[in-house]
């Protein structure tokens, strides 16, 4: 029953009524708003609050592939990447690694092709390759956009050596001024650039040499694994160029490995040892695992393959080794981790590597112990490296426990293996 | 009706606005009362390299005759393999490395303790270490499943006192308890060690015999005891945040960064300084030792303040 407006405002049962039912609307409303308002407002808060979570969990947002990340600072010139700064991780003193950089520059070329780059070239190209002054990946066919070099030539095991021939010519033609050193892997392999140098810092670009995982059979000087990677001196290069040139080599079996040492025997290039200061080897023709546990069995043909004895067992590979083969992806960024990353606070190494002949700091070309070193830079400048401390000396002669600290009561020094 | 219609209106927007307004007071309070939550359940990072370097020689001195390690390691023989890898790898580098067991293995030296219940070997366990412990007042308990970097272990509580009450490890939540996760390792300070062995007298509150019917596990026991004498789970993170204790291996997670993060694969993954690493084979396990100790890239120094020997007889690393 709805009253007249000008015969009933006055009327107080009516205005009771209204105000009874404007009070119901109030609530109505009221209810509603709040209602409406709190579902709102819960979608929207949880949805902050959760991206707000997420974020404080996950680490920061990845970042665009090529540029940016701190640690990649690479040129693309073309079908080439050219590394402009050597990676570093914070707190690092790395100038050791930054002086071999530059003065030991090696060219690495992967081998791969259109169906493994982004199955396994991929992987290379975000790890390892990342040390290298100049990488190339070489194809079958050019990819401007990852890059790649074209080779013009199949693909399969059957096109290895010609792969090989016609990457090693580009190599030079194209950046043979842009390194000293050629290093030939496959888009399995994982390669420690910066061990690499150490080993070749004894030697210079103009030897004809070459290194890798060595083996004797069919090739009188032996000739190095394809799998495990090697390594050429630019007058290597230079004279693998002239045999083709002047037909002393040509492509004789597509078995690359076989094919390359062959060629570079004709044309007076060195094998060299690639063996570390204790024999140890350091190119690997495969994982890790299987060098460090594996028991080869006595028929297995690396048995009568490798050049050098072989060590099964820990002292199979090198502290500073430089190659693994058949490295499958999250091996290849595990041992990126193992290498660059992963470490034992203040873990002082059995195995100290001596330094190179090419003496980087002193120029006097005398190898001294990276503890002697060490020794030296804390008498220059007092380093707070608390073993060196002559304090600690007084300490250790007085009968208290030594700072210097042995995990299992009584430790040992470090074994002084290197060579004089 | 026009009344009944504003006033509808103004119910509304009133409604609103108290709406509004309570929700704001709400997280307002609930903010802060997080952040407080926060605060009990502790970050602990290891001190920074600055830090290091601004010590005194005598400070340097204490900390390092501190920072010594006693190893349980919890095993069975159903665990031979992992008992015997453990035993060949990662616990040389404790200070002093013992064995604790359900019953003796001929192959293997361990203290046998004869029962089959794992919180009461536990907590036997603890009672034999504390004991036993000598100077050292540090303690990391594990199972031979796991995998420890002792030296980043020693790193993070380097300038934690360990007349302190401290548990360690990677923290998770059973309903409103934290715990320190078992198969990740938990590390003790010797104040901590001392609590425990007065709260295990208390039958009550920390009974060694739990209900028959339904088993709660020892990291979960432990917890609750350890709350009982004031000492609460804190979770071991790096400078970044990064966690320093993984249940998982380092494949498997790897393998998760390289689904969440394909651009910055390792980065992404796990702390320079990781303590430890679960779920690993035999082999697995000496090839992390070899990544660990022995495979590095020459050039690259570190220069860290304090110095670790490598352990007697050994060539694994």
């Amino acid at each position: 029953m709805r009253p007249h407006i000008d015969q009933c405002w006055w009327d107080p049962s009516i205005v009771t009524m209204k105000a009874g039912n404007s009070r119901c609307a109030f609530s109505l409303g009221f209810l509603v708003g709040s209602c409406t308002l709190y579902i709102f407002l819960r979608q929207v808060w949880f949805e902050e609050s959760y991206s707000w979570k997420h974020d404080g969990k996950s680490n920061p947002a990845p970042l665009g592939p090529e540029q940016n990340t701190p640690n990649l600072t690479w040129r693309v010139e073309g079908t080439a990447l050219i590394n402009l700064k050597h990676p570093h991780q914070p707190g690092e003193d790395g100038h050791i690694a930054d002086e071999l950089f530059k003065k030991v520059r090696i060219l690495c070329w992967v081998m791969t092709g259109p169906s493994n780059l982004q199955s396994k070239a991929r992987h290379v190209k975000a790890t390892w390759s990342r040390h290298c002054n100049v990488v190339l990946f070489m194809s079958s066919e050019e990819d401007r956009s990852f890059p790649t070099v074209g080779l013009g030539t199949g693909e399969g095991r059957d096109q290895l050596y010609w792969k090989t021939i016609r990457a090693f010519h580009y190599a030079l033609k194209n950046h043979g001024d842009e390194a000293d050193w050629f290093l030939k892997s496959d888009d399995d392999t994982f390669v420690v650039v910066d061990n690499l140098r150490w080993i070749l810092s004894n030697y210079t670009a103009q030897q004809p040499i070459y290194f890798g995982k060595r083996f004797k059979p069919y090739v009188k000087q032996g000739y190095m694994s394809g799998g495990a990677g090697y390594v050429l001196s630019k007058e290597a290069l230079r004279r693998f160029v002239e045999g083709f040139s002047t037909k002393v080599c040509t492509h004789t079996t597509s078995v690359e490995d076989l094919a390359m040492g062959q060629c570079l025997e004709k044309m007076g290039v060195v094998a060299g040892d690639s063996r570390d200061t204790l024999h140890r080897e350091t190119f690997h023709p495969f994982i890790p695992e299987h060098h460090l546990t594996g028991k080869f069995s006595k028929t297995f043909w690396y048995w009568n393959y490798c050049f050098y004895p072989i060590v099964e067992g820990p002292q199979c590979c090198s502290d500073l080794a430089v190659s693994f083969h058949y490295v499958d992806p999250v091996l290849m960024y595990t041992l990126e981790y193992y290498t660059y990353r992963l470490r034992p606070y203040g873990y002082q190494h059995r195995y100290q590597p001596p330094v190179p002949a090419v003496s980087l700091a002193s120029h006097t070309g005398k190898p001294t112990t990276e503890a002697q070193r060490l020794e030296e830079r804390v008498k220059e400048k007092s380093v707070p490296t608390y073993t060196m401390n002559p304090r600690a000396e007084k300490v250790k002669t007085t009968g208290t426990t030594s700072h210097k600290f042995t995990n299992a009561a009584q430790g040992r020094n470090i074994t002084d293996r290197s060579t004089a | 009706m026009m009344y009944e219609g504003s006033s509808f209106m103004k119910g509304m927007i009133l409604g609103g606005i108290f709406c509004l307004v309570v929700s704001f007071f709400e997280t307002f309070n609930s903010g802060t009362h997080s952040e407080g939550h926060e605060h009990l359940h502790h970050h602990l990072k290891p001190v920074s390299k600055d830090e290091l370097e601004k010590l005194s020689e005598s400070q340097m001195s204490d900390w390092t005759l501190q920072v010594r390690v006693y190893c349980l390691i919890m095993v069975t023989p159903k665990l031979l393999v992992h008992w015997a890898t453990a035993n060949d790898t990662w616990s040389k580098h404790c200070d002093k490395s013992v064995f604790y067991t359900s019953e003796s293995s001929k192959v293997l030296e361990a203290v046998d303790l004869q029962e089959q219940d794992e919180w009461a070997r536990l907590r036997k366990a603890i009672r034999h270490a504390y004991e036993n412990a000598g100077d050292l007042r540090w303690f990391f308990v594990a199972r031979p499943t796991t995998f420890a970097i002792i030296e980043n272990l020693k790193y993070l509580v380097l300038d934690k006192d360990p007349s302190q009450p401290f548990y360690i490890g990677h923290t998770e939540k059973s309903g409103e308890l934290d715990y320190v996760e078992y198969d990740s390792g938990i590390v003790l300070s010797y104040e901590t060690m001392r609590r425990l062995i007065e709260i295990f007298k208390d039958v009550d509150r920390c009974p060694e015999r739990g209900n028959a019917l339904w088993k709660t596990p020892e990291e979960t026991q432990l917890a609750t005891c350890l709350k009982y004498s004031g000492v609460f789970a804190e979770n071991g993170e790096d400078a970044q945040g990064k966690g320093l204790f993984n249940k998982k291996s380092v494949s498997s997670l790897i393998s998760d960064s390289m689904g969440q993060n394909p651009a910055d694969v390792v980065e992404a993954c796990c702390s320079d300084m990781a303590i430890t690493f679960g779920g690993m084979s035999q082999s697995q396990i000496q090839v992390l030792m070899y990544g660990v100790y022995r495979l590095r890239p020459y050039g690259h120094d570190f220069h860290d303040s304090l110095t670790f020997l490598p352990p007697k007889d050994s060539d694994n690393d």
